[in-house]
């Protein structure tokens, strides 16, 4: 028998899918509403409502788990959820008087709804150490460990503007950008084991990988291998993807890095990337508290200083940099300074300063 | 009866707290007597415990795929398979959502049964590439997870060098701000090209991402390569009533506080019968009035779309954001979208040709310059595209009458189209 082969249907069609009145009213909603933390109430133009219910969720679920979510939406919604890009689990009902059983339900499940407006709402983050071949921690353990303890944060709304915090298992950051993110910065170049380079490594791609050429073939041991530049080395970990032998997690140097201020929205500023705020924290699995402890210290702050609507960006932005720093407590060292191509745009190249 | 699970007093530490725990969830796959997975969810928690002890991972790549296809299936081969044989193969099918990530649960518990026959049970709704992640299952077994998702009308994503799994936002379908048809366009590019994502061979990743408004639900501008950015030309609708109501409500300080004086270009202000003074002319479409009045503010009626071009995270020459290439096109006809995914594919041949081993767009754009992409694509120059002119002399512009010439004839043309 000729084997099977796949029909190529790349991204199915979502209306067989979609709640009916969503389907009715599909490009036809006029404005929403948020009655309660973790409620959406949208009205179309044709005059119908939908309400949504949005629920944590921690993103990769076992079957019991996610069964027990559809009996939840057979039960108490009407069978239709939809999921956000930072794993939430939305609930559509037709009628209010299905929303407060519903999120009870949930809650009672152990499910927090929330995570909508001025809240923190899910970590954005990449696998880690159950699933990656390349990380220097377990993202989903530094959500749940954090998670734990924003909680109230994710089931109410007040917060000045909504937060989006993510999560890397290292420097490529599938995580992306976040008011706040925290990342796996190692500080040791790779750790080289020179028998393997030769027989696992294409070692052309490997040298072009490096953003700073520290990389250059090499013989070591009569065998064909890679050597480093210890001193060029930015420690970026661009090399160990193509090439494992060059190991660049560590179990005490791989530290982890606090960003802030990314933003992808357009509203009021231009999109801004996150800028490091604090690095050399410890990797310190199962509760991550060192980590925890700064990024509550940044919301608090946050919370207290800035005015509604701004997001993070658009604080520090209003108050400067230095003040970020006093607030915050945190550290300012040569190494928040860029040097990085294109850095000249980061200096303040002017007298605004605050005293 | 099963082997006995290992002592994981690390991971067991991620059990309390109120956020839901995925260690809770192996931990119950690990214990489901009888089924296929449990001896794999096992020794996966022994791994993982490993891993929290070591601060180290376990897992390398290989060589799985499915027939006819050449990536999608992220393959894991544990290097601690004899500590832990049972989950010694662990790989992952990345599986396309329908846009919009709309699901009934018949069809979440359809794949849940898939998912436990072929693979471990666990199920990541989604991975930050937009997939479905069905988690761990062993080399035979992906095959056989694949056909069945593949009958139920479910095709693989894309991993490596090649287009991958694209995102748009909930949009039209729950969105009162939805400028475009999100699953439309993004079904019209990722489906134009799934043969450079089942097959991949271009110099590195391309995604599309698509949001319906500025708000950029789906971070497009940021982590896409071709993002599409739903926005509009006319006038924004204000509900003066509405309006009223808002600052009775409100009171004027918070709006000239939250509203007035937050947008970037100052096309706001608050008339002093308390209705809204826009000019229209002067705002950006950056979203935030209607944000905050969602009742009284809406976006206008002649919508379409902007196209950015370009963003990716550090790797390698640092992070870079989209940068306008197609400042707005309507999409309405079947012309228009024709047009779009014209633009897609001169882009990804361009990216062919052009790029070099594991360089993305962005990075490509930097290295040659925009004029010289745009050249490739077939693209006009627009002062929209640029925050501000050249700073620097170092410029030859001999050919300058030719190009004024250009820009004087578009111009022309243009005029006359709109007449
Ligand atoms: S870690 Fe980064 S800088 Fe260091 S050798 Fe590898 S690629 Fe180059
Ligand atoms: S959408 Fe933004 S730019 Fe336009 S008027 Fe409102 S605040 Fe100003």
């Amino acid at each position: 028998m000729p084997p099977r082969m796949p029909i190529e249907s790349g991204v199915p069609d979502p209306f067989q899918y979609m709640h009916p009145i969503m389907v009715r009213n599909y490009g036809a909603w006029k404005h929403h509403e948020r009655p309660r933390p973790g409620v959406l109430c949208h009205t179309s133009k044709n005059g119908e409502q939908i309400w949504t219910i949005r629920a944590g969720t921690q993103r990769q679920m076992d079957v019991y788990t996610i069964r027990k979510l559809c009996d939840i939406a057979d039960q108490y919604a009407e069978g239709y959820v939809r999921f956000t890009i930072r794993s939430n689990i939305e609930f559509m009902v037709s009628q209010e008087s299905k929303v407060a059983p519903l999120i009870d339900k949930l809650t009672q499940e152990g499910f927090p709804v929330g995570g909508t407006g001025p809240s923190v709402s899910m970590i954005a983050h990449t696998q880690g150490w159950l699933h990656c071949d390349i990380p220097g921690t377990d993202a989903s353990g530094v959500v749940k460990a954090l998670m734990d303890e924003l909680y109230e944060e994710f089931i109410r709304e007040d917060m000045p503007n909504r937060v989006h915090i993510t999560t890397s298992c290292c420097q490529i950051n599938c995580g992306g950008q976040g008011d706040i993110a925290i990342n796996i910065q190692h500080t040791k170049p790779p750790k080289i084991n020179h028998d393997l380079v030769a027989n696992v490594c294409e070692r052309p791609s490997v040298v072009a990988r490096c953003p700073v050429a520290a990389i250059r073939p090499a013989l070591v041991n009569g065998k064909p291998s890679l050597e480093v530049d210890e001193k060029k080395c930015i420690c970026c970990g661009a090399c160990y993807p193509p090439c494992p032998p060059m190991q660049i997690n560590d179990p005490e140097h791989s530290k982890l890095a606090i960003w802030v201020g990314g933003n992808h929205s357009n509203a009021r500023s231009k999109p801004s990337f996150q800028k490091l705020v604090a690095a050399g924290i410890p990797n310190n699995p199962p509760r991550w508290p060192e980590a925890a402890a700064i990024v509550k210290k940044i919301l608090r702050v946050y919370k207290e200083d800035a005015r509604d609507w701004e997001r993070l960006s658009d604080w520090v932005a209003r108050i400067g940099w230095p003040r970020f720093f006093e607030l915050t407590e945190l550290p300012f060292t040569k190494f928040h300074i860029d040097n990085w191509r294109g850095a000249r745009r980061s200096l303040n190249a002017s007298t605004h300063i605050r005293f | 009866m099963s082997k006995p699970l290992h002592n994981t007093p690390m991971l067991d530490q991620l059990e309390g707290g109120p956020w839901p725990s995925f260690i809770t969830g192996i931990k119950r796959l690990a214990t489901d007597e009888g089924k296929s997975y449990q001896p794999m969810m096992i020794d996966l928690l022994g791994q993982l415990e490993h891993s929290y002890q070591t601060r180290k991972g376990y897992w390398k790549g290989g060589t799985i795929g499915v027939i006819g296809y050449g990536g999608g299936v992220i393959p894991r081969f544990s290097e601690v398979a004899s500590q832990f044989p049972a989950s010694k193969e662990f790989h992952t099918l990345r599986i396309q959502p329908p846009a919009g990530m709309h699901y009934n649960t018949a069809l979440i518990r359809q794949l849940c049964d898939v998912w436990e026959k072929h693979g471990s049970g666990l199920i990541a709704f989604h991975g930050q590439s937009g997939d479905i992640m069905f988690q761990g299952t062993t080399s035979d077994n992906v095959q056989s997870a694949f056909d069945e998702l593949n009958e139920m009308g479910f095709d693989l994503g894309g991993a490596g060098p090649a287009v991958r799994t694209g995102m748009s936002c909930v949009g039209a379908a729950r969105c009162e701000q939805s400028c475009a048809n999100e699953q439309k366009v993004l079904r019209t590019l990722v489906n134009n090209f799934l043969d450079d994502m089942h097959r991949p061979a271009l110099p590195y990743k391309f995604k599309f991402k698509v949001s319906g408004c500025p708000n950029d639900c789906m971070n497009s501008i940021e982590r896409a390569d071709m993002a599409i950015i739903g926005t509009w030309r006319d006038d924004m609708k204000v509900d003066q009533a509405e309006v009223k109501t808002f600052v009775s409500k409100k009171s004027r300080k918070y709006v000239i506080d939250n509203v007035i004086s937050r947008c970037p270009t100052h096309a706001l202000s608050l008339n002093d019968d308390d209705s809204l003074a826009v000019d229209n002319r002067n705002c950006v479409r950056c979203m935030h009035c209607i944000n905050v009045m969602t009742k009284a503010l809406s976006v206008g009626d002649d919508k379409g779309i902007t196209v950015l071009m370009g963003g990716k995270r550090t790797l390698k020459i640092g992070d870079l954001m989209g940068t306008v290439i197609i400042p707005f096109m309507k999409l309405e006809t079947q012309a228009d979208y024709d047009r779009l995914r014209g633009i897609a594919e001169a882009t990804i041949e361009f990216f062919a040709e052009n790029a070099l081993e594991h360089e993305r767009t962005g990075e490509m754009i930097e290295r040659i310059g925009l004029v010289n992409f745009l050249e490739g694509i077939g693209v006009d120059v627009d002062p929209n595209m640029i925050s501000e002119p050249r700073q620097c002399s170092y410029v030859r512009t001999d050919t300058w009458d030719e190009e004024a010439e250009k820009w004087f004839t578009r111009k022309a043309e243009q005029q006359a189209a709109a007449t």
